[in-house]
């Protein structure tokens, strides 16, 4: 690089910054400043290393690297090219359809004019006629987007208390730290110490602590195929909801949604507003209401994500109907590799609407014998059901052994 | 301290480790900036390795915290010595003198402090200051990393009884972690980052015949050329470099000088640790793959 562009180096990385923020990736001004501070020692003198250097500073994530490899050789090539491109893309990018308000449910309820009457009701005949061809999954993959109405105050209420009283079926898992407990087991020789100094030295009154237990990490894989599209809302502001909980808010909770192939939306879910939230969701996810791949998405899983999402004792929870495309193909190993991978596997149904409904279905079949937990659920309509679903004392569940 | 980038990866590469120019680059920036390094990359591609390497070439003590599930300050950082201070409660409790407050002094002095790896770093020798080695940092929980954000920008750790002891010059700290959970941004943000791939083909032989030089170099160019093939596969577990040298040495050991079908299935277990991909790839596709790779090698002579 010529030395007469010294002193537009900081200028043209600034904006090179700006491209890379414009383009996604979380860019902030420190590491601007980390980025001209590093150039400083490592020299602008080859292209490789001012690259390398660019890519220290500014990467932070695997998945960023082909979106800053070629940001940077647009960009760097001549810069002022790049910037005409993001100028023209820019009103694009900012216009996109997605500007509908989306809060605006909740404003007009507040201000008490005329709240659409409850959408779902109406839907409500519509669904039944329509319950056939959602039970039978197309065979090639419908790519669609998914308009989510926005929920409404008492939709949101109805949310709070779930999770007010939900109580996941989870093992927790017991930590090495200490917390203290009078009765515990170990003694908390810090405490103990510390007593022995208050008391000056007569006594030694023994601290007793025990190990602490936490909530396992919690991986959601929910199904979005067509067989299961009038609950994907539902299931959307339920993990929602678990993934912005603030009571466990040290658990950490990845949440993948699968229909012809998988996606994850652990970033999108995390944005607070839970309607802002799904509209990033819808606008990720391609294939909405389409056929199903169970055993490919879960050899996806296996392969891409399991060793990323399912270290320290994770639990994993499937919201599926078993209903697979491919007729339940490999589904079984892949179900038993997920099953040995995790800590404990539960599956909520939401097919099985009969009690006297029996699993044929091949898909069903290949995956019942590699649960922990297998809960069907028979009315599913509301997030309360649900809530009831997940909420029933651990008695009256059917535990389903491990495969022998 | 190296003095640019190409002095680094020389000297990386006096004591066997070839980096790449993108890792030596970012070792150099962490180096002269004072900052922590991030790597992060696949098991086996020498993200351990480079610390070693730097603290060997750099004439630093190197200083390894090995993270796990529930790691906490009294193995991270610091612990009293709790039977010598009962002792010392029972000596001054005999003598009958000492007062509460004395007692207190007495007890949390600086002798009854034992120094876990942490602590260790910040009070190396200032002249040249540790490399601090905290090795699959993704293996602990949030609240250890929260702690250690601490530690990352000021270079510093509170002790309650004793107050905050501060490096006088900050250790090199490189950081390594496996993704199997993401690492919080606001630990990142304070490191330079960088991605250990898998070497290329030319740098994965010149590291193989640094590392296993008694090999035979046809062996070795037909190892490398079947592990670079099966980087291509749709496997569970790819082989690292670790696990190429690996199978280089064993066979060594068999006194292999050249590839056949028989020896690898015989020993693919050194290159893969999953049963599913061992069976994916032995027979038919080793023997193919192997094929495929010496007929490029024929082609390249």
């Amino acid at each position: 690089m010529p030395a007469a562009e010294g002193s537009h180096l900081a200028e043209n990385v600034m904006h090179f910054a700006r491209v890379l923020r414009t383009a996604g990736m979380p860019v902030g001004t420190h590491q601007v400043l980390a980025a001209l501070d590093a150039l400083n020692y490592a020299g602008i003198g080859r292209r490789e290393d001012f690259y390398w250097t660019l890519a220290s500073v500014f990467v932070d994530r695997r998945e960023q690297r082909e979106l800053f490899d070629q940001a940077f050789h647009m960009f760097w090539r001549d810069p002022d090219l790049l910037g005409r491109i993001m100028h023209m893309m820019l009103p694009k990018v900012e216009g996109l359809p997605a500007e509908r308000d989306k809060t605006h449910h909740r404003l007009q309820e507040a201000f008490g004019r005329g709240a659409p009457e409850a959408p779902q009701l109406e839907q409500q005949p519509e669904q039944e006629i329509e319950i056939d061809a959602f039970l039978s999954f197309s065979s090639r993959e419908l790519l669609q987007q998914m308009d989510f109405e926005s929920m409404t105050t008492a939709e949101l209420a109805a949310a709070k208390r779930l999770l007010a009283h939900l109580r996941l079926p989870l093992r927790e898992v017991r930590t090495r730290r200490l917390a203290p407990d009078a009765r515990g087991r170990r003694i908390d020789r810090r405490a103990t110490l510390k007593a022995a100094i208050a008391a000056q030295g007569d006594v030694i009154p023994l601290r007793r602590a025990t190990p602490r237990s936490v909530p396992p990490p919690l991986v959601v894989l929910v199904d979005i195929s067509g067989s299961m599209s009038r609950h994907a809302r539902m299931f959307l502001h339920f993990v929602h909801a678990l993934a912005n909980d603030l009571n466990s808010a040290r658990r950490r909770v990845s949440v993948l949604l699968f229909g012809t192939r998988l996606t994850s939306i652990s970033r999108e879910l995390r944005q607070r507003d839970v309607d802002v939230a799904l509209d990033r969701v819808s606008a990720r996810v391609r294939d909405w209401a389409g056929g199903t791949r169970i055993g490919a998405c879960l050899h996806d899983f296996n392969r891409l994500w399991s060793r990323r999402l399912l270290g320290q004792n994770a639990c994993v929870l499937l919201l599926s109907d078993g209903l697979d495309r491919e007729g339940g193909e490999g589904l079984a190993a892949e179900m038993e590799r997920l099953h040995k991978s995790c800590r404990q596997l539960i599956w909520l149904n939401p097919l099985l609407r009969y009690d006297g409904f029996e699993a044929r279905a091949a898909g069903i079949v290949a995956m019942r014998p590699h649960v922990d937990l297998f809960l069907p659920a028979h009315n599913l309509d509301s997030l309360a059901d649900l809530g009831r679903v997940l909420a029933l004392p651990p008695a009256m569940r059917r535990l389903e052994p491990r495969a022998a | 301290m190296p003095q640019t980038i190409d002095e680094l990866q020389q000297r990386l590469a006096g004591a066997d480790y070839i980096a790449s120019r993108g890792l030596a680059t970012a070792a150099f920036l962490a180096l002269r900036m004072g900052r922590p390094l991030l790597l992060e990359g696949e098991a086996g591609t020498g993200k351990t390795e480079i610390a070693k390497v730097l603290a060997a070439t750099l004439g630093r003590q190197l200083i390894r915290l090995q993270c796990y599930e529930g790691l906490d300050l009294a193995s991270a950082v610091y612990e009293w010595n709790y039977p010598r201070q009962m002792i010392e409660i029972r000596l001054a409790e005999a003598t009958g003198k000492a007062t509460r407050e004395q007692l207190a002094a007495d007890i949390f002095a600086e002798r009854f402090l034992i120094r876990r790896p942490l602590l260790q770093a910040l009070e190396g020798d200032p002249a040249a200051p540790p490399v601090l080695l905290i090795d699959e940092l993704d293996r602990t929980d949030e609240p250890f990393e929260a702690y250690l954000l601490e530690v990352l920008s000021d270079f510093q750790v509170s002790i309650p009884e004793l107050g905050t002891i501060k490096a006088a010059t900050p250790p090199v700290v490189i950081l390594t972690s496996n993704r199997t959970r993401e690492i919080h941004d606001a630990v990142k943000r304070r490191c330079l980052y960088h991605w250990v791939d898998y070497p290329d083909a030319a740098r994965e032989l010149e590291i193989v015949r640094r590392k296993a030089p008694g090999a035979a170099e046809r062996l070795t160019r037909e190892i490398v050329g079947f592990v670079q093939s099966l980087r291509g596969q749709d496997l569970f577990k790819l082989p690292g470099v670790a696990e190429t040298i690996d199978w280089t040495r064993a066979l060594m050991e068999l006194d292999r000088i050249r590839l056949d079908p028989e020896t690898i299935n015989d020993t693919l277990g050194v290159l893969l640790k999953y049963q599913d991909d061992i069976a994916r790839i032995k027979g038919s596709e080793a023997a193919s793959i192997l094929a495929q790779v010496q007929a490029e090698l024929a082609v390249g002579s």
